[in-house]
C-alpha cells in the first residue's frame, strides 16, 4: 500500500483528481439534501406549484451551472490564497490581474477574427493561445505590481501593503479602460462569436425527466482548470520551486538562512497565481462573452471569500471552498425566488457571498480545512 | 526643497508677513473670483487663503476674526454670485466631515473600513424615506407612482432627523462592529467593504416586496427645511442685491443656508475629533492601533473601545448624509458605491492618517482635483479635439482623439495614483499628525 501511495501517478494525479470528485459529489450531495428538505418544509405554503416537484427539475442544472462557475472561483482563489500563504497579505489587486487575462485573451480572439483566421483555425488551438496569451501578460503583470506597489512596503504594518493593494486595483481599472478606449474607441470587449461553444451535449439519464444538457464551455472550463489544478499540485508538492515556496510560506527568516532566495520566491508565487487568475480570466470571459474594466470585483470578492471559507493559506481548501461558494451562489439564484414567491431573486446572490463571508469569519476564522495558527505580525 | 520651504515659512513668519500675506491673499482672491467667476487659479488663490490663516503665526483672535469673515461673509457672496464655487466648496464641506468621521476609525482607532460610504446612505436613505412621498407610496410599483401622493411629514422635522441621522448610523456601526470587530485588521476591511455592498444592494433591490427605497430610479423629491423667515431673509437679499449684480434667488438662499449647516457640522465634527484625540478614549484608541496585545494587557476594554470608534466615526457620516439628501432632494444607490468608500480613504491617506488638519486638505484637495481639475482638464481636451491642432512630433491630429476619453471620468486613476505613491513614498501624508511627527523624530535620533 505504501509503495503505491508514493507513486507519482498517484500522488500526483490520481490523488488530486480524486480529492476533486470527492469535493464536488460531498458538496453537491450535501447541498441537495439541504434543499430538498427545505423544500419539503415549505411544501405546504406555496399553493400555486408543487414546490418539492419544482426544485427535482432544476436540480440538475443548478449544480453543473454551479460546479463550472465553483471551478472558476477556485482557479482564482488559488491565487489568493498562495500569495497569503507566503506573504501574509491581500493581494486586492488579483481581481484585477484575472480581468486583465480576460481582457487580453479575448482581444487576441478579435485580433484572430479581424485577421479572419479565426474560423479557419481549430477551436481548441484558439482558446488554447488566448490562455497561454493570459497566463502570460497576468502572470508577468503579477510580478511586476509586487515589485512596483508591495516590495517597498515589506516589513511596514498590515493595512500599508493593503492600502496600497486596493490604490493598484483601482489604477488598473481605469488604466486599462483607458488603454481600450485610447486604442479601440471602446471600452467593452466582447468576444468573437466562434467554434461550437455555445452548444449543448445532451445526456439522457434514466430515470430523470429532462435530459442533462452540458454545455461544452462548461465541459471546457472544467476540463482546462482541473488540468491546471492537478498541475499546480505537482508544482507546488512536487517540485523543488514548489519545496522552497512552502518554505517561504511557513518561516521566511529561516528559509533565507537555509539559502533560499525569498524575493525570487514571492515573484514566482506571484507569477503562479497571477497566471492562474489570468487563465481563469480567459475561461470567464469564454463564458461571459462579455467584459469591461470592471468585471473584475465580484469574482475576485467572491474568490477571495472562497479562499477565506476553505482556509486561507490552504491550496485543498481554495479548492473545496470556491466549489463551495459557487453551489451556494447557483443555489442561491435559483432557489431564491422560487421559495420566496419572487419577493427576493437572484440579484441577492452577490449578497449571499459576503453572508457566508461574515459567518465563516465569525464561526471558524481558519476556514474549513485550515489550521489555527497564531497571528504572525 | 525640504529646506527651502522651511525657510521660506520661517520668512513668512517674521514681523507683518503673516498678516501682511493673508489678508493680501484674501483681497486677491476676493477680487479676482469676483472679476472672473470661472478661472481656477482665482479659486486657489481664494482657497489658500483658510491654510494661510491656519498654518501662519497670527494673534489668534484675529485668525479667528479672519476666519469668520471668510466663511460667513465673502464666500456666501462670492458663492451667490457664481453658485458653481459654493457647490464646489459645499462638496468640500460634506466630503472633510465624512473625512474626519472616517479619520477617527482608521486614523485614531487603526481600523480600516472600506465601507464607509454605508453609513453616509444609513443617514441619507433614513430622511430620503421619511422626508419624500415614499411611504405613502410603499405598495406601489416604483416609477408608476398615484397622482396624489402626500408627503409624511412636515420639512421641520428634517432638524430632528438630522439628531436621527447620527444616531441611526452610530446603531448601524454598532451593530456591524459587534460581530466582526474581533477579526483581524485585514479581514475587518474586507468585511466592511461587503458590508458597504450589501447596504447599496439593499438600496438598489428593496423596491419589492415592499417599494421601501424605489430601486435603481432613487427616491426623490425629498423635502427642504424651511427657510429662515421672510424678515430675516428680506433685508439680506436687498442688501446682497447690488454685490452680486441680480436678485439672489431662493435657491441661492438655498444652497448657501446648506453651506453654513455643513460648516457648523463640520465645526462640531472638528471639536470632537479634536476632545477625542487626547481624552481617555482616543488614547485608548492610539494604544490599539499601536499594539493590540499591549493595549489588551493594560486593561483597555478592546471590543468596547473599537465599538466606540466605530460609532464615532459613522455617526458623522449619517449626518452629514441627512444633510445631503435634503441638498440634493435626491438619493439614488449610484452615490454610495465602493468608489466614495474609497474617496475618502484617499482623502485621508493624502492628507495624513489621524491628523485633523490634514483630511480637512486632504478633502479640499481631492474634490477641487475631481471637480474642477479633472473637468477643466475634459473641457480643454474637447475644445483642443475641436481644433486643427496637431501634436507636433507624432503628428497626430487632435481630432482622432477618442470620444471615450474624459479625464471627469478617471477619478479612480487618480484616486489609485495618489493611494500608491503615498503609501511608498509618504505613509505618514501630507500634513503629518504631530503624534507621528514626534514619533519620526524620535526615530531619527
Amino acid at each position: 500500500m505504501k509503495q503505491f501511495t508514493s507513486n507519482p501517478f498517484y500522488k500526483f494525479i490520481l490523488f488530486p483528481i480524486g480529492q476533486m470528485l470527492v469535493f464536488i459529489l460531498g458538496a453537491s450531495l450535501a447541498l441537495s439534501l439541504f434543499i430538498i428538505l427545505l423544500a419539503f418544509l415549505f411544501r405546504s405554503n406555496v399553493t400555486d406549484f408543487d414546490l418539492v416537484e419544482r426544485t427535482l427539475l432544476i436540480l440538475p442544472q443548478v449544480l453543473i451551472n454551479g460546479i463550472t462557475i465553483g471551478f472558476v472561483y477556485a482557479t482564482i482563489a488559488l491565487g489568493y490564497t498562495m500569495v497569503y500563504g507566503v506573504l501574509e497579505f491581500i493581494n486586492f489587486s488579483h481581481s484585477e490581474i484575472f480581468m486583465v487575462g480576460g481582457i487580453v485573451g479575448v482581444e487576441l480572439m478579435a485580433y484572430f477574427d479581424h485577421t479572419g483566421a479565426l474560423q479557419t483555425m481549430n477551436q481548441y488551438v484558439v482558446i488554447g493561445l488566448a490562455i497561454l496569451l493570459g497566463m502570460v501578460i497576468s502572470g508577468s503583470l503579477a510580478v511586476t505590481i509586487e515589485r512596483i506597489a508591495y516590495k517597498p512596503l515589506r516589513g511596514a504594518p498590515r493595512l500599508v501593503p493593503l492600502i496600497s493593494a486596493i490604490g493598484m486595483s483601482f489604477f488598473l481599472q481605469d488604466a486599462v479602460r483607458l488603454i481600450l478606449s485610447l486604442t479601440t474607441g471602446e471600452f467593452n470587449v466582447i468576444l468573437p462569436n466562434f467554434g461550437t461553444f455555445d452548444e449543448f451535449l445532451i445526456l439522457a439519464v434514466p430515470g430523470i425527466e429532462n435530459p442533462l444538457r452540458f454545455q461544452i464551455k462548461s465541459i471546457l472550463l472544467v476540463g482546462v482548470t482541473v488540468i491546471m489544478l492537478v498541475g499546480l499540485n505537482y508544482l507546488v508538492n512536487g517540485t523543488k520551486v514548489g519545496k522552497a515556496i512552502r518554505a517561504v510560506a511557513q518561516d521566511r527568516p529561516s528559509a533565507s538562512l537555509m539559502g533560499i532566495n525569498v524575493n525570487l520566491i514571492i515573484s514566482i508565487t506571484f507569477l503562479i497565481g497571477g497566471a492562474l487568475g489570468g487563465a481563469a480570466g480567459v475561461l470567464f470571459a469564454i463564458k461571459a462573452t462579455r467584459l469591461d474594466p470592471f468585471v473584475g470585483f465580484f469574482p475576485g470578492l467572491k474568490a477571495f471569500t472562497a479562499a477565506v471559507l476553505g482556509g486561507i493559506g490552504n491550496l485543498t481548501g481554495a479548492l473545496l471552498g470556491g466549489l463551495i461558494l459557487g453551489l451556494l451562489e447557483s443555489f442561491g439564484a435559483s432557489y431564491l425566488s422560487i421559495f420566496t414567491n419572487g419577493a427576493f431573486g437572484a440579484e441577492y446572490k452577490d449578497i449571499l457571498a459576503f453572508a457566508i463571508l461574515i459567518i465563516v469569519l465569525i464561526i471558524r476564522p481558519s476556514g474549513l480545512l485550515g489550521q489555527t495558527v497564531a497571528q504572525k505580525a | 526643497m525640504k529646506t527651502f520651504f522651511n525657510d521660506l515659512y520661517k520668512k513668512a513668519n517674521k514681523g507683518p508677513w503673516p498678516l501682511i500675506i493673508t489678508v493680501g491673499l484674501m483681497v486677491i482672491g476676493s477680487i479676482t473670483v469676483y472679476q472672473s467667476p470661472r478661472s481656477l487659479g482665482a479659486f486657489l488663490t481664494l482657497m489658500l487663503c483658510p491654510m494661510m490663516i491656519y498654518f501662519l503665526k497670527i494673534n489668534t483672535k484675529v485668525k479667528i476674526f479672519m476666519g469668520l469673515l471668510l466663511a460667513i461673509v465673502i464666500i456666501p457672496v462670492l458663492g451667490i454670485r457664481n453658485i458653481f464655487y459654493l457647490e464646489v466648496i459645499f462638496q468640500m464641506a460634506v466630503f472633510a466631515a465624512l473625512a474626519l468621521g472616517l479619520n477617527i476609525v482608521i486614523g485614531m482607532a487603526g481600523l480600516l473600513d472600506l465601507g464607509y460610504v454605508a453609513f453616509y446612505a444609513v443617514g441619507a436613505y433614513s430622511w430620503a424615506i421619511f422626508g419624500s412621498k415614499q411611504l405613502s407610496l410603499l405598495h406601489s410599483i416604483p416609477g408608476a407612482a398615484p397622482a396624489g401622493a402626500e408627503f409624511s411629514l412636515s420639512p421641520s422635522y428634517f432638524w430632528l432627523f438630522l439628531f436621527l441621522g447620527v444616531g441611526l448610523a452610530a446603531l448601524a456601526g454598532i451593530l456591524l462592529g459587534l460581530p466582526v470587530l474581533r477579526l483581524r485588521g485585514d479581514y475587518l476591511a474586507i468585511v466592511t467593504l461587503g458590508f458597504g455592498e450589501v447596504i447599496r444592494v439593499l438600496a438598489l433591490n428593496l423596491d419589492k416586496p415592499i417599494n421601501l427605497t424605489n430601486g435603481p430610479q432613487g427616491i426623490t423629491p425629498i423635502q427642504r427645511p424651511p427657510l429662515p423667515p421672510g424678515f430675516i431673509l428680506e433685508p439680506i437679499r436687498s442688501l446682497l442685491t447690488p454685490i452680486v449684480g441680480h436678485v439672489p434667488t431662493d435657491a441661492e438662499f438655498y444652497n448657501v443656508f446648506f453651506y453654513l449647516l455643513a460648516l457648523v457640522v463640520i465645526l462640531i465634527a472638528i471639536a470632537v475629533a479634536t476632545r477625542l484625540e487626547d481624552s481617555r478614549i482616543g488614547r485608548a484608541w492610539a494604544a490599539i492601533r499601536e499594539d493590540e496585545t499591549a493595549a489588551i494587557a493594560m486593561g483597555i476594554p478592546l471590543v468596547r473601545m473599537k465599538l466606540a470608534a466605530f460609532a464615532a466615526g459613522a455617526s458623522f457620516a449619517g449626518c452629514m448624509g441627512v444633510l445631503y439628501a435634503a441638498n440634493r432632494t435626491f438619493v439614488s444607490p449610484e452615490t454610495f458605491s465602493f468608489l466614495q468608500s474609497i474617496g475618502v480613504l484617499t482623502m485621508v491617506i493624502l492628507g495624513g492618517l489621524g491628523s485633523i488638519p490634514g483630511v480637512i486638505f486632504g478633502a479640499g484637495a481631492v474634490v477641487i482635483l475631481n471637480i474642477q481639475v479633472l473637468q477643466n482638464f475634459s473641457l480643454y481636451l474637447s475644445a483642443l479635439r475641436q481644433s486643427d491642432a496637431v501634436i507636433p512630433i507624432i503628428n497626430f491630429a487632435w481630432k482622432d482623439l477618442s470620444n471615450q476619453l474624459d479625464p471627469a471620468k478617471y477619478q479612480k486613476l487618480v484616486f489609485g495614483i495618489i493611494l500608491v505613491v503615498m503609501m511608498i513614498f509618504r505613509p505618514e501624508g501630507l500634513i503629518p499628525a504631530e503624534r507621528r511627527k514626534r514619533e519620526l523624530v524620535e526615530d531619527k535620533e
